[in-house]
């Protein structure tokens, strides 16, 4: 095919990839990276994500949510004071925690089928790291311009125009810092009330010093770490190896197809040459500054943006995209086979671990739902053990809590079963003395917490321990709670 | 061997001159920012050896310039809690026995305040529990030597039992009906079995016949018909499951020979009235009050 008028001449990037092979040594300075500015699909994906992501964690805080009069009315809070965690219409106390540990694990598994699927998808474009790298980046392309500009800019000696745009680059990116400490402390108050008083220098000095470590979390990662990050400093590479195999996609560079490389001129003909015009653009957009042609590495967190940037040279001289794709190790053995590479979604590994993070799914869903707004626990005494009493009945002391999850003040009643004849003692129950089913009112969103003394004659017990089932009953709505517990008694 | 100057191929770096089995150390030089880190803490220690409480002398140490002293803090603690309790303990002060049970709060915090003081000063002769040991009463039991109502425990605790330093304190005697010489080992063995014989204990009915007229004629008169117990004496009920000193007949035999005449202090020279109130309180709601 002749395409000596369309095809332009491709120009070679002067850049080198930091971990080539032949520049290894036990230190290693880092080099500075300056990601080149593409255009493409996947650049595009990248967008997207972050807008969804960093919205996401920004907006949240700001979400109300109507709970009453008592309650807090942010929709996503999580009020240490209080001892509450709330998520719209979902409020948890510390002792459920464990969704919170359910939510975690299926985070993780959930991360694990994703990973088993297309590699280091996480790296390349959620992970809170490659964001607000990309953020900073894109700050930084904006105030002192793109690749070349910023080479030019690093090299030239002191000037106004240098320091400004440094200030100024600095600047916003304190700017984007503050706000990611800032919307981080939203989450743990009431995120209109501690804005006014942060700006009026009244919050609590502990939302002043999470702040200021997330500030410099966020500038020193994002400004400067950026890709020392992902190399040195995150174990998550290291596992993700773990979770790949070779039907997950990872961003691969068809060496059959693209070698031997070969600078290409506007002109040259394309028989008998690989497609590989050298033109290193890959190795310039790479934010890790690696170079996927020297095949798989630790370095690369599959971000495919030099997919983007190759499939716009190909374009360009009119050769087909692909020459750098997300493919799987089998499927492109399959290819140079000669059969289509196909994509195996459905594989026992990608099926377990769905089928593990949707299992605990379930399982956390129906614990919420059946998740009931009244507890009762109950701690027996154990020193002492038993009294006997003068009429040689025996009794043991219990101290139980009424936790009242629900928003409103109930009246509830106390029943014990499974220990005949005996006689129960409430200190500070309303009806105040023996009763055999004494009846307590307890206040909203509260935890109350009674002595309680039962009674049973002698010569009933005939174990020295006996099982006893203590129920607490609504009477207005009927729900009830049970604590099974023992009575103990002398030995027999 | 010692070999100076040893440039490692690979690295290009020296070594440190040392050699073990063929192997080398290189000497490369400890980061900049690790040896700045370590020289500015040197620096820190010597102020801080200045400021803070530092070195020890023979008989005191170091105070530091800023006087700082943990035993200084944990006053200013104390004092803040004091202060935090202010309101409760004025209140606390002011009510009546019965107005702290039938107020939910006062009774909340007198109770709180009630365990800790017992678990301070009462529970190394009560027991942590409450429960008692040998010769120390059970104080969760509904059993009271010198009455279980809660005016009752307060004067007890207030005043102690048997006490000198008291002049209100409570007091009686037994006779120790053996040592003079009022019964001797046979009777007192016969009374021992009556004794049994009204807790409903096992016992030989023969000899607890012979006792029941000496029971009447010494014991009545503090332990009540029946050996119902009488609270002005602080003689305890026999006639129940619950025993002081034990309940076999050894140990009733000797109580009877030897008598008994257990001790209290009088807590009221000790304590604050507030917290005998508060003891009062808790002990009453152990479970066994009146």
């Amino acid at each position: 095919m002749n395409h000596t008028s369309a095809s332009p001449d491709i120009d070679r990037i002067d850049v080198e990839a930091v971990n080539k092979k032949e520049n290894r040594s036990l230190y290693k300075k880092r080099v500075k990276i300056h990601p080149k500015r593409v255009q493409g699909t996947f650049r595009a994906l990248k967008w997207w994500i972050m807008i969804i992501t960093l919205g996401i964690y920004y907006v949240t805080p700001w979400i109300r949510w109507d709970r009453g009069p008592s309650a807090p009315d942010q929709a996503v809070l999580i009020d240490i004071p209080g001892q509450r965690f709330y998520f719209f219409f979902i409020e948890i106390w510390p002792q459920e925690f464990y969704y919170i540990a359910g939510l975690l694990i299926m985070a993780g598994v959930g991360l694990f089928f994703v990973t088993s699927l297309v590699g280091r998808g996480w790296c390349g474009y959620a992970c809170p790291q490659t964001v607000w790298t990309d953020l900073f980046i894109y700050v930084e392309r904006w105030i002192e311009g793109d690749r070349g500009a910023r080479i030019r800019l690093d090299k030239s000696g002191f000037s106004i125009g240098k320091l400004g745009r440094r200030i100024l680059k600095i600047a916003i990116w304190l700017v984007i810092s503050v706000a990611t400490g800032g919307a981080w402390v939203f989450y743990y108050a009431d995120a209109p009330t501690l804005a006014v008083s942060l700006v009026t220098f009244e919050a609590p000095s502990i939302a002043y010093s999470t702040i200021a470590v997330l500030t410099f979390t966020t500038f020193s990662l994002g400004g400067f770490m950026r890709e020392q990050v992902c190399t040195y400093m995150c174990p998550w590479p290291r596992i993700q190896g773990a979770m790949m195999d070779e039907e997950s996609l990872a961003v691969t560079y068809r060496d059959d197809r693209g070698e031997p490389r070969k600078a290409y001129k506007k002109g040259d003909p394309w028989e008998n040459r690989a497609d590989c015009v050298d033109c290193n653009q890959c190795v310039a957009a790479c934010p890790m500054g690696i170079d996927i042609r020297d095949g798989q590495q630790l370095e690369c967190i599959t971000c495919a943006l030099c997919i983007d940037a190759c499939d716009t040279v190909m374009n360009r001289i009119g050769r087909p995209a692909g020459l750098i794709a997300y493919a799987s190790v089998a499927g492109e053995q399959r290819r140079r086979d000669g059969e289509p590479s196909g994509l195996r979604l459905f594989r026992l590994r990608t099926i377990a671990y769905l089928g593990l993070w949707a299992g605990i799914g379930v399982v956390m869903l129906i614990a919420l739902v059946a998740r009931s707004d009244l507890d009762i626990n109950v701690l027996r005494d154990r020193n002492p053990l038993f009294v006997t009493l003068s009429d040689g009945s025996i009794r043991n002391g219990y101290t139980f809590k009424i936790l009242n999850k629900a928003r409103d003040a109930r009246t509830l009643i106390l029943t014990v079963e499974g220990l005949a004849g005996s006689r129960l003692k409430v200190v500070g129950s309303e009806d105040g003395g023996e009763t055999a089913a004494p009846f307590f009112s307890v206040e909203p969103d509260r935890l109350h917490s009674f002595r309680l003394f039962i009674s049973a004659p002698g010569e009933y017990l005939r174990r020295e321990a006996t099982d006893v089932r203590f129920i607490l009953t609504d009477l207005e709505s009927g729900s009830r709670a049970h604590y099974d517990s023992i009575f103990r008694g002398p030995k027999r | 061997m010692d070999d100076q100057h040893h440039i490692d191929e690979v690295t290009g770096i020296e070594t440190t001159g040392h050699e073990w089995d063929g192997i080398r150390e290189l000497d490369n030089p400890l980061p900049n920012w690790w040896r700045w880190i370590f020289y500015a803490s040197i620096v820190w220690a010597f102020g801080y050896w200045i400021a803070y409480p530092a070195w020890p002398l023979i008989n005191s140490h170091t105070k530091g310039l800023l006087g700082y002293s943990s035993r200084i803090d944990v006053d200013q603690e104390m004092a803040q809690a004091k202060d935090r309790q202010k309101v409760h303990l004025a209140k606390l002060a002011q009510a009546s026995l019965e107005d702290i049970r039938t107020d939910p709060e006062l009774l909340e915090f007198a109770l709180a305040g009630g365990r800790s003081a017992f678990n301070v000063n009462c529970s190394q002769c009560h027991g942590s529990g409450a429960q008692g040991f040998m010769g120390y009463p059970n104080l969760n039991d509904d059993e009271w030597l010198w009455g279980g109502t809660i005016k009752d425990i307060h004067f007890t605790i207030s005043h102690g039992i048997r006490n000198t330093a008291d002049d209100d304190a409570r007091t009686s005697t037994m006779p120790a009906f053996l040592k003079d010489e009022t019964l001797d080992k046979r009777q007192i063995s016969d009374v021992a079995e009556y004794v049994l014989s009204l807790s409903g204990s096992p016992h030989d009915a023969a000899a607890a016949q012979r006792g029941k007229p000496l029971f009447a004629e010494h014991c009545v008169a503090c332990h009540g018909a029946e050996g119902i117990g009488n609270a002005e004496f602080g003689a305890p009920a026999l006639n129940n499951g619950i025993w002081l000193y034990g309940g076999d007949k050894n140990v009733i035999t000797n109580t009877i020979a030897n008598s008994r005449a257990g001790v209290m202090p009088a807590w009221g020279r000790i304590l604050e009235p507030v917290t005998i109130k508060k003891l009062a309180v808790y002990i009453h709601s152990l479970g066994g009050g009146k």
